[in-house]
Formats: C-alpha cells, structure tokens, sequence
C-alpha cells in the first residue's frame, strides 16, 4: 500500500502540494504514481516565471516505461524549479513526497488548494484504479 | 495464470508482477535500471522458464531441421554448437525466432518464445507430417539465464567438479548436458554468461544459491532494455508473420547455399530479396525524450516506424530500432526525423546494436 501523508493535498492526475505559507505551494507526483510509472529517467519541469492553471498540463514525467503528462493542480506563477532532478531524476522515486518535489508555485489564489482532495480522499482514488 | 517453479521466490524477493502473455512474471524487483546496470557491471539472472523447450529426434531430425528453417542446421557438425534462426511460413513472414542446439544428426534441441508458445507447437508439428522425426516439448526443466561479466564465475560457484569441466574453456553459443542441468553459453543481453536448464525440483534451490552467490534477480523490464541496447530482436515487436527477415536484420540468418536446400518460405524470400524489402535500423536520441514504439519516422526515401523503442541506462540517452525504406535517407550517419509528442526531433540513424560487453558500440 503506497505511503499518503496526511498534511498534504492531492490532485485526481496523481499531484501532491504541500503548504509553504505565504501562498506558495510545493508539487509533486505521487509515490503510487511513481510506482505506476517505474524508473524515471527525464523530468521535463517548467520555467521558473512560467504561468500555469489548474488542470493544464505543465511538465512530463518520463520513465522507462511510459511519458506521463503532469497536470498543474494550483493556477499561479512557477517560481523554483527542482534542479537536482537534472541528474537525478530517480529521486521521484526514492523520494516521491520530499526531494523528488517538480516545482513551486506562488498561487493567485491560495484558497484554491482547500478545493483538492485530502488524504483519505485520495486513498479512495487510487483504490478505485 | 501459467507460474514457474520459482514463482514463490520472485514473490519473496519483492518482485513486481505482471502478466506477460498469460504468465505470471516479474516486471522488476524494484528499479529495472539497477537491474540493468547489475548485468553490465557484474552478474544478474533471469527467470526465463516461460520459454519453451523442445526436442527434436529421430533420423530424419537433421533433414527436417533443414526444411523447417532459413538458417542451415547442417552447419552445425560439433556436438552442442547452437544456431539462432528464423522459422518462416510459406509467404516468408517469420512465424517466430529460435535457438537450436546440435547434439548430432538424429537428436536437437530446440527453444522458442512464450508468447507464441501455441502457434509454435502447432507449426512445428505440421511441418513435420512426412518427416520421421518426433517433436517433444520438455516440460522437466526450469530456465535460469545468468548474465554479466562475473556471470560465469558466479555460477561455477554451484557446479559440481564434472560440471566444471563440461563448461571449461565453452565458447559462446554452445550447450552441455553436465549430469542434471543442461549449460549454455547464450543469453538475450550482449553479456557474457549461461541460460541454464534446471530439473523443476531443484529450482528454488539453485536461484537461492545463486542469489547467495552475489547475482542479482533481474526482471523483464531490464531484460527488454538489454536485449535492445544490445541490437537484438524481440518478437511480436520488431518482426512478426507480416514482416520479413529481411526487414528485420536477420538476413544474415538465412543461409541461401546451396541453392538446391529447399526450405520452408525459400521462393518467396527469394521475390523479396530481388523486389527489395525495407531494412530494420538503430536510432539514437541524446535530447530530453524517449524514443517509443509506435511512432513514426520520416526520412527522405519515406516513412517508416520504431518497432523497439527506450531509455539506454548504459548510454544514458535513448536508443530504438525502426524499420523504414532502403535508401540514402536511410544510410548510417543519416539524420531522419521522429514525431515524439507532437513534434518532429531529428533523430541519428546508426547500426542496430549499442552496447556490447558494457561499452557503447556507437
């Protein structure tokens, strides 16, 4: 059974964000998305200043089996990309939820992340799949 | 689902699994790159026991092999020299690919794919109405393939004095019944190493050892980047009954002389070979991206399309085979174009094979 946090919030498409206060919010995929996925071997991150709404695509998760789009679960402006992930890209799967973060994004809107799933809710998600 | 006799020990070992044509087989047992990089760096095995085993015997066991298939058995003549060849039907598509061993004129062995398992036996056995041959599927053994550079010495570790000197000094592509398991010297990863048949009961017992013995489990995931880092062919993917061996770099697996041989899809490999078929090429990607079967390649003489496609852990970029038309648009060195997601990259055609013995071929 995949590991889910209690304190983060969770997209459908399998994002995670966290809450940085100040209106920023950190993103990631899922650890059972990365499972799903296998070895990652390129993260196609967006541009830092970079523009992004809820529900549109804005990075690809590549592994060795498949390329995965990455929906943007918060509209807002980019504002740091992980760089480490460069050369490894396999910390999305050693560390889904912590080193393996995609970006960060500064919200127009930081109530919007009361709108996503929490914990147990994404729990029935996945069970669904 | 089909399981092998080392189903339990996949499940142990944390294995993922999957259904791989109706058999229950580990995908990975954790990162399918690190199982990769296992066999280039040192010794990994794989449980390879889906695949079938066949004995062919009988006196006219030689001369059925010669019309069965496009490579010629009769240039087997050491005992336990193996050859790799196309089984093609009379349209000359390549009903599947094989490995045959030699033992001597009346007594062969054969092993083929899973996946085709059925449609195999079936051609295998109308082949051979009019020849006095048996075909006999040998269901007694598990298949153990021991791949990497310490591969071999890893799996000395396990044999006997006797088996040890059966193995002694074996070149590649050669087998040896060695009191109860049968070694060979070929393997699906551009490594040195063994495929190993094991008695079903001594299964666990000898992926325990050699588990013991430093080698590491490997599943599919990693046997598929292998097999094609190391150029070879995988079927179903890169040929098939449509296709002929011509368009899929197996031409050098058909032995033309002597003309007078006559052998299953002979006349019409021959109309292909005059007429001109399209040719199977390597790829390579160093961008951001992976290469995936299925998309489509655009060079100057036409299109063509990837049959094989993925990441190369050892190259560290992408690599893929693709069958496109002959020509100067599709020569080595040539840049043609491949639609990856929407967008047309260039993409560099080179020999179908990247990687051999842990180094980069291009």
């Amino acid at each position: 059974m995949s590991n889910i946090p209690n304190e983060l919030r969770y997209a459908t498409t399998h994002e995670w964000v966290r809450d940085d206060g100040d209106g920023v919010f950190t993103v990631g995929i899922t650890e059972h998305a990365q499972d799903l996925l296998g070895d990652m071997v390129f993260l196609d991150l967006p541009d830092v200043g970079d523009a992004v709404t809820t529900g549109d695509e804005c990075a690809v998760a590549e592994s060795v089996k498949a390329a995965s789009d990455v929906y943007s679960p918060l509209t807002g402006e980019v504002i740091a990309v992980n760089e480490d992930l460069e050369d490894s890209p396999e910390l999305v799967n050693s560390d889904a939820f912590g080193e393996g973060w995609l970006f960060k994004v500064k919200a127009e809107d930081p109530q919007e992340v009361e709108g996503l799933l929490d914990a147990e809710a994404y729990a029935g998600v996945i069970a669904e799949d | 689902m089909n399981t092998t006799s080392l189903h339990s020990a996949h499940i142990a070992a944390g294995a993922k699994m999957v259904d791989f044509f109706g058999w229950h087989m580990p995908i990975n047992y954790g990162s399918q790159i690190e199982e990769h990089h296992s066999v280039r760096r040192d010794a990994g095995m794989f449980d390879v026991s889906h695949m079938t085993i066949v004995d062919v015997t009988g006196v006219q066991a030689k001369d059925y092999l010669r019309y069965l298939l496009a490579n010629d058995v009769a240039k087997l003549t050491e005992k336990g020299k193996a050859l790799y060849s196309g089984m093609m039907n009379e349209e000359g598509g390549v009903v599947d690919d094989l490995i045959v061993y030699h033992f001597d004129a009346t007594n062969y062995r054969v092993v083929v794919n899973s996946a085709t398992k059925e449609k195999d036996i079936n051609w295998l056995n109308k082949v051979a109405q009019g020849f006095d041959v048996s075909v006999t599927e040998q269901t007694a053994f598990t298949m153990i393939a021991v791949q990497g550079p310490n591969a071999k010495d890893k799996a000395a570790t396990l044999f006997t004095e006797a088996q040890k000197e059966a193995v002694a000094g074996m070149k590649p592509f050669y087998g040896v019944q060695a009191e109860d398991i049968f070694i060979a010297t070929t393997g699906y990863t551009g490594e040195a190493g063994y495929e190993i048949m094991v008695p079903k009961a001594r299964a666990v017992e000898f992926w325990d050892s050699l588990l013991a013995a430093g080698v590491t489990p490997c599943g599919l995931g990693a046997r598929d980047t292998l097999r094609l880092e190391a150029g070879m062919n995988l079927y179903g993917q890169d040929m098939d009954e449509t296709v002929s061996p011509l368009a899929a770099n197996m031409g050098w697996t058909i032995t033309w002389e002597p003309s007078d041989r006559d052998f299953m899809g002979r006349s019409a490999l021959e109309s292909q070979r005059e007429e001109g078929t399209q040719k199977l090429v390597g790829l390579v990607f160093k961008d951001k991206g992976v290469l995936r079967a299925g998309q489509s390649v655009k060079t100057s003489d036409g299109e063509g399309k990837i049959t094989s496609g993925t990441f190369s852990p050892t190259l560290g970029h992408s690599i893929a085979m693709a069958r496109v038309p002959k020509g100067d648009g599709s020569a080595i060195g040539a840049t043609v174009q491949v639609e990856m997601r929407k967008n047309w990259v260039d993409v560099e055609i080179v020999k179908p094979s990247f990687v051999r013995n842990g180094k980069s071929v291009l």
